[in-house]
């Protein structure tokens, strides 16, 4: 079976800090994938490697064969994986429906009239038909997140990376948002999660991996990972945060 | 009443508010030419000062420091009676566009480059994972909002702009000034003068009382606006 994403010996420093060191990752189409450990730890980092939102200093990652790197195809790449930002990042100038549409319209070439239909088909699917013409300050976190989130699906993409989407949000909001994420994956897309939801991750994940100090510590299917934890760190950073 | 027989003479102004109504016209019509060529101007030269290669980059930086150190109207004198050394001659009219607008070119793309980095860097990483280019991300995304907060000081200097334009009364364009100050030789009195001054008050009050109530709403609305 030949891997989705696959990161092989992917390294970063910022100055003098080492973000991420020697990680090998290999994502498979449909699979779920969920990163946990602690703040710091380099998870943001790792996901945002593969759309190039950071830059690598070693190593090699692939999305779908085509290597992530500067040129003239990382257009083509970064339309392939759509991103979620725990800050949500909607275009505050735009209805909730226009930021939707816009990548449609400037990255696949749709009419205006087909993109804003494929909009409200997305808007209708997280649940959020309703407030398609009104402009991101209008709208509550949870449906900032929802719309960010069909934003994404818009471009059809082949995988989708979810960075902390729900740390930002009040603590009310956060299930209609895990909702929205659990209906995807029923669907089949390809998720890798970074997210400090463990209760998510023990439901929906088909692999959970736990990362510290910039490398992969562990990790397994979430009823082994949670259930028999191997190393020493991964039981440590569990008992922190499932019991406080 | 002597000061009114001196500063506002009703026969002197009336002879001279046609040649002064000319001159406002000029006017006008020189500053919005210099304030279209130095906005467009300035974007480029914000957005090369921003994002193009490194050796453009400088070139950007040398131009606005060069531009903000030279008094206009040494720049003025030498576009209209250097260049004709080397043959190039161009007309008061396109002489004043191009020194105003050169000049204030480098202070607008002052504004623009301020306006672009208050953009929060979430967007263009919204942007970018999208997959947009990088024009389209400056298009769609990042000069709409920018555009909106530098409104103000935009504004701000087109009317600066606006009020240099009394410069090219000294390479012979007839504009408002020039033409009250023929206007004060002819009549011996310096009423037509006044006049200018009032029609300058005229034109750049309002613009002045625009930009005051700008800023008020555009701060306002930043404060609404929720990221």
């Amino acid at each position: 079976m030949s891997a989705l994403i696959s990161m092989r010996g992917v390294s970063k420093s910022f100055g003098s800090f080492q973000a991420l060191r020697d990680i090998n990752v290999e994502v498979a189409e449909g699979e779920v994938v969920v990163i946990i450990g602690p703040s710091g730890s380099g998870k943001s980092t790792l996901i945002r490697c593969i759309n190039l939102l950071e830059q690598y200093d070693a190593g090699d990652i692939f999305v779908d064969g085509v290597r992530v790197q500067n040129g003239a195809n990382l257009c083509k790449v970064r339309a392939e994986v759509g991103m979620v930002f725990q800050q949500f990042n909607l275009f505050p100038h735009m209805t909730a429906l226009r930021n939707v549409a816009l990548a449609p319209m400037r990255v696949r070439g749709l009419s205006k009239q087909a993109a804003e239909e494929r909009a409200m088909k997305l808007l209708e699917r997280v649940d959020i038909k309703e407030h398609a013409h009104k402009y991101p300050a209008q709208l509550s976190g949870g449906q900032q997140q929802r719309v960010a989130i069909a934003r994404t699906l818009a471009l059809e993409p082949k995988a989708l990376l979810f960075d902390e989407p729900t740390s930002a949000l009040d603590p009310e909001m956060i299930g209609e948002v895990l909702d929205v994420m659990r209906n995807l994956a029923k669907t089949g897309v390809t998720m890798i999660v970074v997210t400090h939801e463990m209760g998510f991750a023990r439901q929906v994940a088909d692999r959970v991996i736990f990362i510290e100090a910039g490398q992969i510590i562990e990790e397994n299917d979430p009823g082994n990972f949670f259930g028999n934890p191997v190393q020493a760190r991964t039981r440590a950073f569990l008992e922190a945060v499932l019991h406080h | 009443m002597r000061i009114f027989e001196v500063f506002f003479n009703i026969r002197v102004l009336k002879d001279s508010i046609h040649v002064l109504l000319l001159g406002l016209q000029l006017t006008i019509l020189l500053g919005l030419a210099s304030i279209a060529f130095g906005m467009i101007l300035g974007l480029l030269v914000a957005l090369t000062r921003l994002y193009a290669p490194p050796f453009f980059r400088r070139l950007a930086v040398v131009y606005i420091d060069v531009m903000r150190a030279l008094p206009l109207l040494v720049m003025l004198v030498h576009i209209y009676y250097t260049l004709p050394f080397i043959n190039i001659r161009l007309s008061a009219f396109v002489s004043a566009t191009l020194a105003i607008g050169l000049v204030s070119g480098a202070y607008t793309a002052e504004i623009f480059r301020s306006g672009i980095e208050a953009i929060p860097q979430g967007q263009f990483e919204a942007s970018k994972a999208l997959g947009l280019s990088g024009w389209r991300m400056m298009g769609d995304v990042i000069l709409p909002q920018a555009f909106k907060i530098v409104i103000p000081p935009l504004t701000n200097n087109a009317i600066a702009v606006m009020k240099d334009t009394a410069l090219a009364s000294v390479v012979a364009m007839p504009d408002l000034l020039k033409q009250a100050t023929q206007s004060q030789a002819v009549h011996a009195n310096p009423s037509p003068l006044i006049g200018a001054a009032l029609l300058y008050l005229l034109l750049l009050l309002p613009a002045v009382r625009l930009v005051n109530v700008l800023e008020g709403r555009f701060s306002a609305g930043r404060r609404r606006t929720v990221l």
